[in-house]
């Protein structure tokens, strides 16, 4: 499945961030946006995209990729257990339970 | 007309038996009562962080040495985002660019020749919760007890070419999984999930077909039997001018057929991102070597070590080499007992049934390698027959006592003491003229029935031989 997972790119330097794209990505994320906000999302976006394609110009050659901001690794934790929630508490947050579940509305499969 | 090729990739998620979660000390247990396995970060609670499990990192290694991967020595996590109820954080973490094992392989053999199956990569990840459908009160029921189970999923390269071969490398695959003791490897449980990538094209195409993926395969078999539909399906819609969609397709075992998985059908976009709650990871080719050092003889090693060291047959030996136990016992068994050949027929026969018989492994069974080897010498010295030393076997796997003692308590011992033997042949003799005249004059099979008379005054203790021997032996001498 991984394979044909598609990262969003933004290669293109001219490419316009479309209004089409932002319903496109709200839609994924599950937002509801009016079409006055898709519009300014779009050209927020889009500057956002042109501030950071600054870095393009950076000679960046001699840079280890960062793939992640703290300078760490190899953090674990051993496998030891530790105490979950009860029931009770797991399901305090829970707008509606049944049966020591969330009840949640029916999922087609 | 057209001749087509299957073309299979194999997904294979398998579930880690650590004792807990991957991200969190959650106990990682099958069967508990809903949401008890639960904790602030697996229910993905806002402000709570994951942790990897040390112990996730070293299983995954594990299996990708023995799938002969190479391991990375830079590994993260990443976010695979999307919306469904089994999930509560909204997002999988997962790995993408950077998995713990990638490029291996795994042998089978097809049509009596070793075929080598590629592994593209081997992967780390939580699974998801479980949903309960429930139609009474037309809902969904949510169980996070297996949110955070660690997840090893093993992507093939499309190399398979039949559904045979598909169930011929899960097989294998399964086999060497169960080895490294890191997994049940149980389907029913869930513990070994299998989709199954499926293609056509026309023979000798270089170009893949367009790919439908099958879910919901519950056992191998459906595995078959859901590549074997598919194919034929594709195959009718491709003669018939149309052309295939890629979609997801879950297996109906009921029907026996594939159905689409509407659902599902907006384009996959997970927006894939590094996770950044876990740092990344990094791998000394020295804890890999240790590791490699570490794994434990596999499947095919031990397979040909049984053909070579104890002269055994492929056969004999594949059967001995599917439950590591039954190795095991074997080679006990073969360190005070020099006939390998009659160990291994007694394993793979009347143990096997015996265990098949009564659902139990062979741990379980109350048989030590060293009463085997005494029931077995019992055989050859002719204290007790072969039938009666199966019946005997059923004895000690039931109450776990000691060959020899079973002997005595059952007075099963064949009477072997000539004097009383020829004892008891000479009162027959004397009390059948009229067989024994049958006898001399050529009626041989008369000679049955005198031993048979025989074993009955012995209770049937009596070496059926042993008494043809000195029946034939007083017959001719009197």
């Amino acid at each position: 499945m991984t394979s044909d997972a598609n990262i969003i790119s933004f290669k293109k330097r001219d490419e316009m961030i479309t209004r089409e794209t932002v319903n496109y990505i709200s839609g994924l994320a599950k937002l509801h946006i009016n079409e006055v906000q898709a519009q300014k999302f779009a050209g927020d976006l889009e500057a956002i995209l042109h501030y950071v394609e600054k870095l393009n110009s950076l000679d960046v050659s001699q840079v280890k990729p960062t793939s992640h901001v703290l300078d760490m690794e190899n953090v674990f934790r051993d496998d030891t257990v530790k105490p979950s929630l009860s029931q009770e508490q797991a399901l305090a947050f829970s707008v509606e339970k049944l049966n020591g579940a969330y009840k949640v509305p029916k999922v087609i499969e | 007309m057209t001749t087509f090729e299957t073309v299979i990739g194999l997904e294979v998620h398998l579930q880690l038996k650590t004792k807990t979660k991957i991200f969190c000390g959650c106990l990682n247990e099958f069967g508990s009562a809903p949401n008890t396995n639960v904790c602030p970060v697996c229910l993905g609670l806002p402000g709570t962080l994951p942790v990897l499990n040390r112990r996730v990192l070293e299983y995954g290694m594990k299996v990708g040495l023995a799938l002969n991967c190479s391991i990375n020595s830079f590994v993260k996590f990443d976010r695979k985002n999307y919306f469904y109820p089994d999930l509560p954080k909204g997002y999988q973490i997962s790995q993408f660019d950077f998995p713990i094992a990638k490029l291996g392989f795994l042998d089978i053999l097809v049509d009596g020749k070793e075929k080598r199956i590629g592994i593209t990569r081997a992967h780390l990840e939580e699974d998801a919760g479980k949903l309960i459908h429930d139609t009474v009160n037309a809902c969904t029921l949510v169980d996070y007890n297996r949110t955070g189970t660690p997840l090893i999923e093993i992507v093939s390269e499309p190399d398979l070419r039949s559904s045979q071969e598909a169930y011929d490398y899960l097989t294998g695959l399964k086999l060497i999984l169960s080895y490294l003791n890191v997994s049940d490897c149980d389907m029913e449980k869930g513990s070994l999930r299998c989709d199954a990538n499926v293609s056509i094209r026309p023979l000798g195409q270089i170009k893949l077909g367009t790919k439908a993926e099958l879910k919901n395969l519950n056992s191998f078999s459906a595995v078959k039997r859901a590549i074997d539909f598919e194919v034929a399906r594709q195959t009718t819609v491709i003669l018939s001018g149309g052309s295939i969609v890629q979609e997801t397709l879950l297996w109906d075992e009921a029907k026996g057929r594939t159905v689409s998985m509407r659902s599902k059908e907006q384009a996959h976009d997970y927006r894939y991102f590094p996770e950044p709650d876990l740092v990344p990871f990094i791998i000394k080719s020295d804890v890999i070597e240790n590791m490699r050092q570490s794994l434990p003889e596999l499947p095919q090693a031990k397979l040909s070590r049984f053909v070579s060291a104890y002269k055994l047959s492929t056969y004999d030996a594949g059967i001995l080499i599917q439950d590591q136990s039954l190795a095991d016992f074997f080679e006990t068994c073969a360190k005070s007992y020099p006939d390998t050949k009659k160990i291994a027929n007694w394993i793979n026969g009347p143990i096997l049934k015996e265990m098949n018989e009564r659902k139990l492994g062979l741990t379980q069974l109350h048989l030590s390698p060293l009463n085997l080897v005494k029931l077995i010498t019992r055989v050859e010295d002719g204290t007790i027959s072969n039938i009666a030393a199966k019946d005997l076997l059923s004895d000690i796997v039931l109450t776990a006592k000691d060959a020899d003692v079973l002997i005595a308590e059952k007075g099963i011992a064949q009477v072997s003491d000539d004097a009383a033997l020829e004892k008891i042949v000479d009162e027959l003799l004397a009390q059948n003229q009229k067989t024994v005249q049958e006898i001399l004059s050529g009626k041989t099979t008369a000679l049955g029935f005198l031993v048979g008379q025989a074993m009955k005054k012995t209770q049937g203790k009596a070496n059926p031989k042993k008494l043809n021997d000195i029946f034939t032996r007083r017959l001719h001498h009197a």
